[in-house]
């Protein structure tokens, strides 16, 4: 009964001052990425994203980490936001009913002054229960479960759901968001972040950036005129939208299409910002039949209207514009590591000698990949091991 | 921070906002500086907005967006990258940078020059116009990525290719759309169905090879190229078709 599907909460009932704010300009993104799986401090890409202040407006910052969590690879990590403690209760019921908690805690946060009124954050290591149905998988019993807690009726919300790696959001400057949290103290291989300039929905905790599930993420500078198709599109699939913004529905697209309808990436880069028909037209006949079955296929999941996104999951950051490029993305290589940002300035701010430095076609993903040899590893495994 | 040398200012831009470093620049133009540099520049936005003195600023690092935004006389030197909306909407001046630029460059501008020695981003030269004495020019060492010219109303736009290999075409798609005024001279091939409906092809005649060589020999002294072997290629003219393609379009 608890759990009963609702799609969407009134938010004015939540803590929120600033739903009468409709500026139009621009959001930053920032990833970074060691292809060797070296995991590294995100003290770098704090900066970075920092020196595009300007670009947001305070109404939302956040970060994702890959690799942070060796010590529960193997376990689904559910990072949830309260918004009061009746909500814990419950929805912690929910968790020891549907899964293994194998470990909980709180988020660890600092008091600063930037931040006020913060909700409450925790995570939970966990393990689906064994003899799921055959034809579910334990993603799918995940991904379930996380539509089930943020349609419900109480104030839960979930930030992120995959194994090894975490979403850390909220209402502030990125920077006030890495603080925070102590974002100092994670080691990760892949960082991505966000800072938000919020154009047509609210700003609170559950819209700010990267939107997630299970271990995919995405950070977006854009609108998503689409999203009413999109989102209907995804409902069939049983994805819920439930946090009142755009970008949502690329998080769930890109489930869809990669994980359960396996499709390669280079194929969901053309799903969500497909060619254009008269550019269809002049591809060899192969291609073409090809294009032509996505954009048949796909149609509703085609993204309209401006975006530059970064998309992460487990050894994988992409970058992708719309087609028209309306939103800037800048593409960084220094050795294995690889940045995407929405200003050449900031990347350079933290590798000022990079090898390669230049702006991908619109519609033209650019694929961070580990490389086969990659291990994920501490920059420093000696001192780690000492400092502990 | 602030080093003085007769009338070279240094300023270590590290760290400081935006205007805080342009209320620098016009203390320093005020106080008879003629030429500046900025060291450690990190994406300082509208770096020489609302300058109007016949000042050399140098630039060491990575601009912001809108570098010389309504620049009115100034020459700017950047020895790096120039971001999104480089040159917007500027009146009079150069602009000279030896990597690359990103969106927009020299939107709306209506007078002054722009010389990217290597490539640019989408949208360059959007809306770039023109009236009388006043002519805006960009000179792209590189290529183009998609709406070169995009509603073109005045100005000239020369596209070397210099890094394009032998047979391959710009990157550059629907060049020209809307464009209504101005011209583009293009060094290297566009295939026609990436040219805007408004934009016609033509042979370069005598006045448009003194153009074209006027502005490549400035190019090719800035960045070390030889002209004569830029201008031996074969170049095309890209016009407007019509100068109000749209006219009919609100009339009743």
């Amino acid at each position: 009964m608890l759990f009963e599907g609702k799609s969407m909460k009134n938010l004015m009932s939540i803590n929120n001052t600033y739903n009468d704010d409709k500026v139009i300009d621009a959001c930053s993104i920032f990833g970074a990425m060691d292809r060797s799986g070296r995991r590294f401090s995100g003290e770098g890409v704090f900066k970075a994203v920092a020196n595009m202040h300007d670009r947001g407006n305070g109404l939302g910052g956040g970060f994702a980490a890959y690799g942070l969590y060796p010590e529960h690879a193997d376990n689904y990590a559910l990072h949830l936001m309260y918004l009061s403690i009746k909500s814990k209760l419950e929805t912690e019921e929910f968790l020891r009913e549907h899964f293994n908690v194998v470990w909980q805690e709180e988020v660890p946060s600092r008091k600063t002054a930037a931040i006020t009124n913060p909700p409450l954050v925790w995570r939970y290591f966990v393990d689906v229960p064994q003899g799921l149905p055959e034809n579910q998988s334990a993603d799918d019993y995940v991904v379930a479960r996380v539509m089930e807690i943020n349609t419900s009726d109480n104030d839960s919300f979930v930030f992120s759901s995959g194994k090894n790696m975490a979403v850390f959001k909220g209402v502030g400057y990125p920077e006030e968001i890495a603080e925070y949290f102590k974002l100092e103290q994670y080691k990760a291989y892949i960082w991505t972040a966000h800072g938000r300039f919020p154009t047509n929905t609210v700003a609170w905790w559950g819209g700010a950036h990267p939107f997630s599930i299970l271990d995919w993420t995405v950070v977006h500078n854009g609108e998503i005129s689409s999203y009413g198709i999109n989102r209907r599109y995804l409902e069939q699939f049983g994805y819920k939208c439930t946090m009142y913004t755009d970008t949502e529905v690329i998080a769930y697209a890109v489930d869809l299409l990669l994980r359960k309808h396996n499709l390669p990436l280079e194929i969901v880069a053309r799903v969500l910002a497909a060619p254009f028909w008269d550019e269809i037209e002049r591809m060899p006949e192969k291609e073409r039949n090809l294009m032509r079955a996505i954009r048949q296929t796909y149609g509703s999941l085609l993204l309209n209207g401006p975006f530059a996104v970064v998309i992460a999951h487990s050894g994988e950051m992409i970058g992708l514009t719309d087609r028209i490029r309306l939103r800037p993305l800048t593409v960084g290589e220094k050795d294995d590591m690889l940045y995407l940002s929405s200003e050449e300035s900031a990347i350079r701010l933290i590798s000022p000698d990079l090898d390669n430095a230049w702006s991908p076609m619109g519609g033209e993903p650019v694929i961070g990949k580990l490389k086969p040899d990659a291990q994920i590893h501490l920059e420093d495994e000696k001192e780690e091991i000492v400092s502990r | 921070m602030t080093t003085m040398s007769e009338t070279i200012i240094k300023i270590d831009s590290t760290g400081v906002y935006y205007r805080d470093l342009n209320a620098r620049l016009r203390e320093a133009i005020t106080n008879g500086a003629t030429k500046i540099e900025l060291q450690n520049v990190y994406g300082q936005r509208y770096i020489g907005t609302d300058l109007n003195q016949p000042v050399e600023i140098e630039i060491f690092g990575t601009p912001g967006n809108d570098l010389g935004a309504f620049m009115n006389g100034p020459r700017i030197i950047i020895h790096g990258s120039a971001q999104d909306g480089c040159g917007n909407t500027m009146n009079e001046g150069e602009i000279i940078v030896h990597g690359r630029a990103g969106d927009t460059v020299g939107l709306s501008a209506r007078g002054g020059k722009i010389y990217i020695r290597g490539d640019v981003g989408y949208r360059a030269g959007i809306h770039m116009k023109e009236y009388q004495g006043k002519k805006p020019i960009i000179v792209i060492g590189g290529t183009a990525q998609d709406f070169l010219g995009e509603y073109m109303a005045g100005g000239t736009i020369i596209l070397l290719g210099l890094k394009l290999k032998d047979g391959q075409d710009h990157l550059s798609r629907y060049v020209g759309t809307g464009m209504h005024g101005g011209v583009i001279y293009v060094r290297g091939n566009i295939p026609k169905y990436h040219l805007g409906r408004e934009v016609g092809v033509a042979k370069l005649n005598e006045k448009d090879n003194a153009v074209l060589k006027e502005h490549v020999t400035v190019f090719s002294g800035l960045f070390g190229f030889n002209a004569d072997d830029i201008l031996k290629s074969n170049f095309i003219k890209l016009y407007p078709r019509w100068l109000r393609p749209y006219g009919r379009l609100y009339a009743y």
